[in-house]
């Protein structure tokens, strides 16, 4: 009997979650005996035609990372979706935006005026800026189109499987094809990773006060931070509180907080707001005044509690760009 | 789409208030038995507490639709549960600032601390609150969503209708 076919693609992504595959090591060898790669643009030469003349559903298992943003991704995606009997959406950009996504606190005309025009390195007399579709010495060219909005995979099309992280931890993505290999997956729409909170698996979970009250939030590189002790107990912004666990506590491990990479628990519907609402009522303070300059240390909300999950959220995008009438751009 | 609704219509401002069941709550049932009149364009929530408050409430009214979210707890030392509005003023003060940072005016959203006597404050604050929605204009943050979506997929707007329906937990 032949093997599965199991196919990889991405996009708007960094190229981590690839080599989150190469990171399984001499664990991929494995996999390639027990299944068919028929698809891998990034590391085999496989083409766009070589998926479309594949039957319906015929790829047993699709992967796809990163977030969709032009046109192009969104008809790869489609098309992944056709031919794959389960679709993956792997890693943070494609499970809920990711760092991408947090473009959508600007638009199309903002983010092409800065990269094009303003940006200090530039020189663009001509103002030329990518177009949909150019004629030139009778030549037709086209470019995707460039969306105002970056969304999650799972706002383009039906997905089966969610695997978390900005990579996927190793260990989950192991978990995930022996589930597949074995045929014991989960429900459909199911994230593949504990339905736990991070700071319930956390290596400094015993050091964590009972009543957490904070006057000072720090950045990471404005503290000497203590190797054992909980980090937030020490004022460093860690979203342990919030977001999933399965990666092992890798970033704690290496003394730095917890992100928020693997989103959210299942019960929490928006990542960002949980997540403000758990750091925002550690605040030790009563007063008005005193609670804002000591929440004014966090320097980025949007950038702090929605990074990895802002197209995914219930506010989706910045507003002003979009509104009809009486906005203020 | 809200274009052809405006038009029909003049834009009323829709909020959704969230009370605490000790004291705003109490308030506004006072402003009723003492027959004050005042802006009818708030729908009322009652929550135990607005320390119950999850900021999450506030996005999903937004974003279905709500033109401003009122916040009512009691006053500073007069929580029935000690702290909740404590940490009520702690979310909403950051709250504030990331939900401009998205491009939602201040405005928008108000916390008051209204106690169980003071059904006139009920009032004056649902006047004022109406009045600048009125000044800002509708939020439209459900129709523009909607058509963003609409872009790159059908079944997205179907999606979302459907994660309307099942409400937001």
């Amino acid at each position: 009997m032949s093997k599965p076919k199991v196919g990889f693609y991405w996009c708007a992504s960094c190229g981590g979650c690839e080599e989150a595959i190469v990171d399984l090591a001499e664990d991929i060898l494995a996999v390639v005996d027990a299944v068919d790669i028929s698809f891998w643009p990034v590391a085999l030469d496989f083409k766009r035609e070589d998926v479309e003349k594949m039957k319906d559903g015929e790829m047993a298992v699709g992967f796809v990372n990163g977030a969709i943003r032009t046109s192009e991704q969104c008809e790869m995606a489609t098309l992944m979706r056709e031919k794959s009997g389960v679709l993956i959406a792997f890693g943070s950009c494609s499970h809920l935006g990711g760092i991408p996504g947090l473009a959508n606190l600007h638009d199309r005309k903002t983010i092409f005026d800065k990269v094009y025009f303003n940006s200090p390195s530039v020189a663009n007399k001509e103002k030329t800026t990518p177009q949909p579709a150019v004629h030139k010495d009778d030549h037709d060219l086209e470019l995707p189109i460039f969306w105002d909005t970056v969304k999650s995979l799972s706002q383009v099309v039906e997905v089966d499987y969610f695997l978390p992280g900005c990579a996927p931890p190793v260990g989950l993505i192991k978990n995930a094809l022996k589930a597949i290999l074995d045929g014991k997956l989960p429900e459909k729409g199911s994230v593949l990773a504990p339905d736990i909170a991070l700071c319930n698996t956390c290596p400094r979970k015993d050091t964590k006060p009972e009543n957490l009250l904070l006057k000072e939030f720090k950045r990471p590189h404005w503290a000497v931070i203590d190797s054992t002790n909980c980090l937030l107990a020490q004022g460093i912004l860690c979203m342990g509180a919030s977001t999933r666990s399965g990666c092992e506590a890798a970033c704690i491990t290496a003394n730095m907080p917890c992100t928020g990479c693997l989103g959210p628990t299942g019960k929490i519907k928006d990542y960002g707001a949980k997540a403000l609402s758990a750091i925002a009522s550690m605040v030790d303070s009563t007063e008005a005044d005193e609670i804002t300059s000591r929440l004014d240390q966090i320097a980025d909300p949007v950038g702090t509690f929605y990074r990895y999950s802002l197209p995914s959220s219930l506010l989706h995008r910045r507003k002003s760009s979009l509104s009809r009438g009486g906005g203020s751009e | 789409m809200s274009e052809n609704k405006s038009q029909a219509r003049p834009f009323e401002p829709r909020v959704v208030a969230f009370f605490c069941n000790w004291c705003t709550y109490t308030a506004a049932d006072l402003a009723g038995t003492s027959r004050i009149i005042y802006s009818p364009n708030a729908r009322i929530v009652r929550l135990m507490c607005s320390g119950r408050l999850d900021p999450q409430f506030v996005c999903a009214s937004f974003r279905m639709g709500a033109d401003g979210v009122l916040i009512g707890g009691c006053h500073p030392g007069d929580c029935h549960y000690q702290e909740g509005n404590y940490k009520a003023l702690r979310r909403y003060i950051l709250l504030r600032r990331l939900l401009e940072e998205m491009g939602i005016e201040k405005e928008r959203i108000r916390l008051e601390w209204i106690s169980a006597s003071e059904g006139e404050k009920v009032k004056k604050v649902m006047d004022e609150m109406i009045a600048s929605l009125r000044k800002l204009g509708p939020l439209n943050l459900n129709d523009d969503m909607v058509a963003e979506l609409e872009k790159s997929s059908k079944n997205a707007i179907e999606d979302l209708q459907a994660e309307f329906q099942g409400g937001v937990r």
